[in-house]
């Protein structure tokens, strides 16, 4: 499907999008810095654990707590004398593949919601959009915690779970944009052209909201690190021997004072990967805002 | 002002209803869902469990369990905790001043040095101070609680030794200075990333309100600007804050249950986790619905006052 709207041309489409929002985001330091920086970090995650001359699983129990530069051990062993980098990096990839997917789930169902309430608006839309305050009337911590402990937590099952909670912000910033374009000429013009409300919905109203909706991805992909990190550090989350970055901590906790570098490192890691991904979101919303153009 | 509090009344109660369908999904898909307690009883057979079954009303259809669990909520039965067999309301009860406590101390000392941080930093923005607040509260918010209280706890309560690493109270003790000893690493943890939030949405609306007429005016009339930035700017900055503080509040109390698992403080968070642990689902759900409802009540409220102080606001 082309991103392009065919019957509002100022707004509609990626070529606008191209030109000077991403010479404005450019401009943004820190959205630059975090942008490089995740691009590092994925590409460390995925090739890494290749260059590195240990196994993430390979257990050595004559080097156990082996402090950080021991040896060839950067970041120092584990209780059963495994790699730390290597854990870090491969559990970099489950957590940031779990955050990307569950982004791409609530996003994908929250905009969905979002445009229907907003283009049908009257009952239709006010059903919905009350749903949706049901659902952040919850301490998203507590429904996520229950929901993983009632069901059976594969990383795709906890990818499902975190997109159950996070998918109402963009709902609601997306029924928002949606209303106030609903009454435009173009929308007008597309219902005179006797076009479907789908096609309205998906070919025209929605690539004039992909911003906000990129914006809101990026932000959601930060907090869905962070409550996958919070299920797996509380042991409801990506089952051991499969690393993640919160399971990691979770084992972390008990040897706090005889290895601290244990619950060093994947705390970083989450912490870097989180912040470049609030400030891409940052520069972002900065790049794409009509009114901030300075 | 009636219509209105009858009004956003009525959006409530809606709310809860829906509230309480969510709650009622949730809990069907517990393993085994209420029987699970008994299945683990030793010498239990599928046909005494089925008994069990018919007697509790579980094979009836899911909307007539529902209306019969819902009617039992509204007249305040929230069943019995499989613990230890206490109405699972005193229980939540029992742990709601501890997680109170955090809470107000926290969002407390967060909107003060936030609204100081925020000010400052609109008014010299762009200057070193503006910069690193910034910085500061994009870590702030990017940072897991959970493992900063790690950092905290292990920097302060094992290296250092200045407080201590958990729980409310020194057992035999529970004195006003003990529990404020034990008040300072949760408070401090949960303070430090409020303060980015409130700080971030108090330099926005003092932005927005330095460049109005009225401040203007308040200037052209020769007011000194310190009196005209904290009637004039401030005064009208400060007030969003208290319907972001309804909006704020899920993640305020989610913030501080994340504390309470970290440092072990007695308060509904801890309770959520030990009861999960014990497949306690009555207390689960119970603690779900509720802090729901707090957070229903905290909107309500914040809507209520916002309209009260507000007169541009307040509708006809």
């Amino acid at each position: 499907m082309s991103a392009t709207s065919v019957l509002n041309p100022d707004v509609g489409g990626l070529r606008w999008w191209h030109n000077r929002t991403l010479r404005r985001f450019m401009r943004h330091k820190m959205a630059c810095a975090g942008l490089i920086l995740i691009v590092l970090m994925v590409l460390a995650c995925a090739f890494g654990p290749l260059l590195l001359p240990f196994d993430d699983l390979h257990i050595d129990l004559r080097n156990r707590f082996a402090p950080p530069l021991t040896g060839w051990h950067l970041l120092g062993t584990d209780p059963l004398g495994r790699d730390t980098l290597a854990r870090v990096l491969m559990a970099g990839r489950i957590s940031l593949l779990v955050g990307f997917f569950a982004m791409l789930l609530s996003i994908a169902f929250g905009a969905t919601i979002g445009i229907v309430a907003g283009y049908y608006g009257g009952r239709t839309g006010s059903v919905l959009m009350r749903i949706v305050d049901a659902f952040l009337s919850f301490p998203s911590v507590f429904l996520l915690l229950a929901l993983a402990a009632f069901l059976k937590p594969s990383p795709m099952m906890i990818t499902v779970i975190i997109a159950i909670t996070s998918w109402m912000e963009v709902a609601r910033i997306v029924e928002t944009e949606v209303r106030s374009l609903r009454e435009r000429e173009f929308i007008l013009a597309a219902k005179m052209l006797g076009l479907s409300g789908r096609w309205i919905m998906f070919r025209e109203l929605l690539p004039n909201v992909i911003g906000p909706i990129i914006v809101a991805a990026t932000l959601t992909v930060a907090r869905a690190i962070l409550l996958e990190a919070y299920i797996s550090f509380l042991g409801y989350g990506i089952q051991p021997p499969l690393p993640s970055w919160g399971n990691m901590l979770n084992g972390a906790q008990q040897y706090l004072v005889r290895a601290p570098w244990l619950a060093l490192a994947p705390g970083l890691a989450i912490t870097l990967a989180v912040t470049c991904f609030n400030c891409i979101g940052d520069g972002l919303r900065d790049a794409l805002d009509r009114r901030s153009q300075h | 002002m009636l219509g209105f509090l009858l009004r956003r009344l009525s959006q409530s109660v809606i709310l809860l209803f829906l509230v309480s369908l969510i709650g009622f999904a949730a809990l069907t898909l517990a393993p085994g869902g209420p029987l699970s307690q008994y299945a683990l009883t030793p010498g239990m057979s599928q046909q005494a469990l089925d008994r069990l079954a018919e007697q509790m009303g579980l094979n009836r259809p899911l909307p007539v369990q529902y209306w019969d669990w819902l009617t039992h909520l509204l007249r305040g039965d929230w069943g019995r905790s499989y613990r230890d067999g206490q109405p699972v309301l005193t229980v939540i009860f029992s742990h709601v001043p501890a997680t109170l406590l955090l809470m107000v101390t926290s969002t407390l000392l967060a909107v003060s040095i936030g609204a100081w941080v925020g000010v400052k930093s609109a008014v010299k923005r762009y200057s070193l101070f503006d910069d690193v607040a910034t910085m500061a509260s994009m870590i702030a918010l990017s940072i897991p609680t959970f493992w900063f209280g790690l950092v905290a706890i292990y920097i302060f309560a094992l290296k250092l030794q200045w407080f201590p690493a958990g729980n409310m109270y020194t057992v035999g003790d529970g004195s006003f200075t003990d529990v404020l000893h034990h008040l300072v690493l949760p408070v401090m943890v949960l303070t430090f990333v409020d303060v980015a939030v409130w700080s971030r949405y108090m330099r926005s609306a003092t932005l927005e309100t330095i460049n109005q007429d009225f401040v203007k005016t308040a200037r052209a009339k020769g007011l000194s600007p310190r009196r005209v930035l904290l009637r004039h700017v401030v005064g009208n900055a400060l007030l969003p804050m208290i319907a972001l503080a309804g909006m704020q509040l899920p993640m305020i109390l989610g913030g501080a249950l994340v504390a309470e698992t970290v440092f072990t403080w007695p308060g509904m968070g801890r309770l959520f986790l030990d009861s999960l642990g014990y497949s306690d689902y009555p207390v689960v759900m119970g603690l779900l619905i509720f802090s729901a409802i707090m957070v229903l009540i905290g909107n309500l409220a914040a809507d209520v006052i916002t309209a009260m102080v507000d007169p541009r606001i307040r509708p006809a």
